[in-house]
């Protein structure tokens, strides 16, 4: 046993995102220890919704992500409709605009590919519900980097599409979770001075 | 211990990165120093893996003999995806907040820095025909990829693409008939020829070329974001100092102005997108 640090988490959701969502950061406190960064697949015109509606649901400040900002511990940074984001090495976030990646913009890989670079075994990624593969390729870098995967259990997703796509995609996973538990696993990972065998 | 002075700060690939970055402004006077690295990065090994180069330190040698390479390469790194009326309440902003006030001027200037593959502009000058102002406007439209220029210049895009941009004109609040700015041909939309009248394309750099020309309006969306701060701060410097007094600036949704040196010069025109008036 070694003792692990975490300084970030991100999180890919889609299809059933915003029940999901909600009932995982109603359970994590308002002091929590790192940021996290959330790709939600959403409609282009869908506005900055998402953020508003979690902000006022959970003791978190959630909101929507914006370019160059620097990451504070205790956020939850959701990205804007029809953007990709993007986390720098100096752990600020970027959007794009690029070519849509596996039909979405945002992509989870997207973000999940730079998020693995800037934090490498210190980052810990999340798949959710939804009806798309994306994620699968980027859960991969993230654990190809060293970091911390946690896949949640498909029989307690909404759609259970997305979880196991990324399953198939890696099947060394570290946590396959139904959803009621991630939020406490969370909170011991991140707990300062955590172990954990991997 | 080693004896070597080792600089273990910066990864193997971040140091590949940085040296192709430095050829390809050494050769061909590009300058992407200043471009946020995540998406730089991502975009080169994408080139990378299509190309079927070695490694970034052999994309480097091909930059250098092959100009078809770089010219490959530019491609990639200027991310050309636009649409017709992009943001349609944005183009509903200038329809009618800012055109009304450009109305009262006998002749508009308007400057498209970074316009890609000419959507943006096209809309515009829709807008500005509409209004019954495009004879007086003369209309600049740039971008440093002379491939995209050309696309724009020729103003003919895929047909799949109308019923999205007829959706968008609409929403922008377009109450005419949009059949009626272009023709279809084939698998093609032929922009209406009269919109081309007054647009002058050119090549124009923002990095390293200097001011395009005194203007009224500026638009300059969804290219910002590609920069990094003190980059951002000196483009954001030309774009005010190509506007005329009482002159607009129209970026990105998602960009701001606020961590510039150039925010006391302007004052915010629109609550809802990122238009501000010089004062
Ligand atoms: C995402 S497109 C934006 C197109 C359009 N303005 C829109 O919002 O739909 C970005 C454009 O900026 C151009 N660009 C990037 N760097 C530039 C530079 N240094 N000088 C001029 N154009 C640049 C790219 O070639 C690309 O066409």
């Amino acid at each position: 046993m070694r003792e692990r640090h975490f300084s970030c988490i991100v999180i890919g959701v889609s299809a059933g995102g915003l029940k999901a969502l909600t009932s995982l950061f109603k359970s994590l406190p308002a002091d929590f220890p790192v940021p996290t960064v959330v790709v939600q697949h959403e409609k282009a015109d869908s506005g900055d919704l998402l953020a508003e509606i979690l902000d006022h649901r959970t003791a978190l400040s959630v909101r929507t992500a914006e370019e160059k900002e620097k990451l504070k511990d205790g956020v939850v940074y959701i990205c804007p409709a029809d953007y990709h984001l993007l986390i720098e090495e100096d752990k600020t976030l970027s959007l794009s605009v690029e070519p849509k990646v596996n039909f979405a913009r945002p992509s989870i890989d997207v973000l999940f590919e730079t998020a693995a670079i800037a934090y490498g075994k210190e980052l810990i990624a999340i798949i959710l519900t939804g009806a798309s593969s994306d994620g699968a390729m980027g859960l991969m870098k993230v654990m190809e980097h060293g970091g911390y995967s946690i896949i949640q259990d498909s029989a307690t997703a909404y759609s259970s599409y997305m979880p196991e796509a990324a399953l198939r995609a890696c099947p060394d996973v570290d946590d396959i979770l139904p959803l009621q538990e991630i939020p406490s696993r969370l909170i011991s990972l991140c707990r300062k001075g955590s172990f954990c065998d991997r | 211990m080693s004896f070597s002075a080792e600089n273990t700060d910066i990864s193997n690939e971040n140091l590949e990165i940085n040296l192709l970055i430095e050829a390809v402004r050494e050769k061909y006077g590009y300058d992407f120093s200043g471009y946020s690295r995540a998406s730089l990065k991502r975009r080169i090994k994408k080139t990378l893996n299509e190309s079927h180069s070695t490694s970034i330190s052999g994309m480097i040698h091909r930059l250098i003999y092959e100009k078809e390479f770089f010219d490959l390469l530019l491609l990639d790194l200027s991310i050309n995806v636009t649409e017709m009326f992009r943001d349609p309440l944005f183009f509903r902003e200038i329809r009618e907040k800012v055109i009304p006030v450009l109305s009262k001027q006998s002749s508009i200037k308007i400057w498209h820095a970074g316009c890609s593959t000419g959507e943006e502009v096209y809309s515009m000058a829709i807008l500005l025909k509409e209004a019954g102002i495009y004879n007086r406007c003369q209309i600049f439209a740039t971008d440093f990829n002379e491939v995209v220029l050309a696309k724009a210049k020729q103003g003919i895009f895929p047909i799949s693409n109308i019923k999205e941009s007829t959706k968008n004109y609409q929403k922008s609040g377009g109450t005419g008939s949009f059949t009626e700015w272009y023709t279809a041909k084939y698998d093609f939309a032929i922009v209406e020829s009269s919109l081309q009248k007054n647009i002058l394309f050119a090549d124009h750099n923002l990095v390293t070329d200097g001011v395009f020309s005194e203007v009224d309006l500026v638009m300059c969306r969804n290219v910002l974001i590609y920069f990094d701060r003190p980059l951002q701060n000196r483009v954001l410097r030309l774009l005010s100092d190509s506007l005329s007094i009482g002159g607009f600036l129209a970026i990105g949704s998602k960009e701001s102005i606020h961590f510039s040196g150039i925010t006391g010069e302007f004052e915010k025109f629109s609550h809802t997108r990122k238009i501000f008036r010089k004062k």
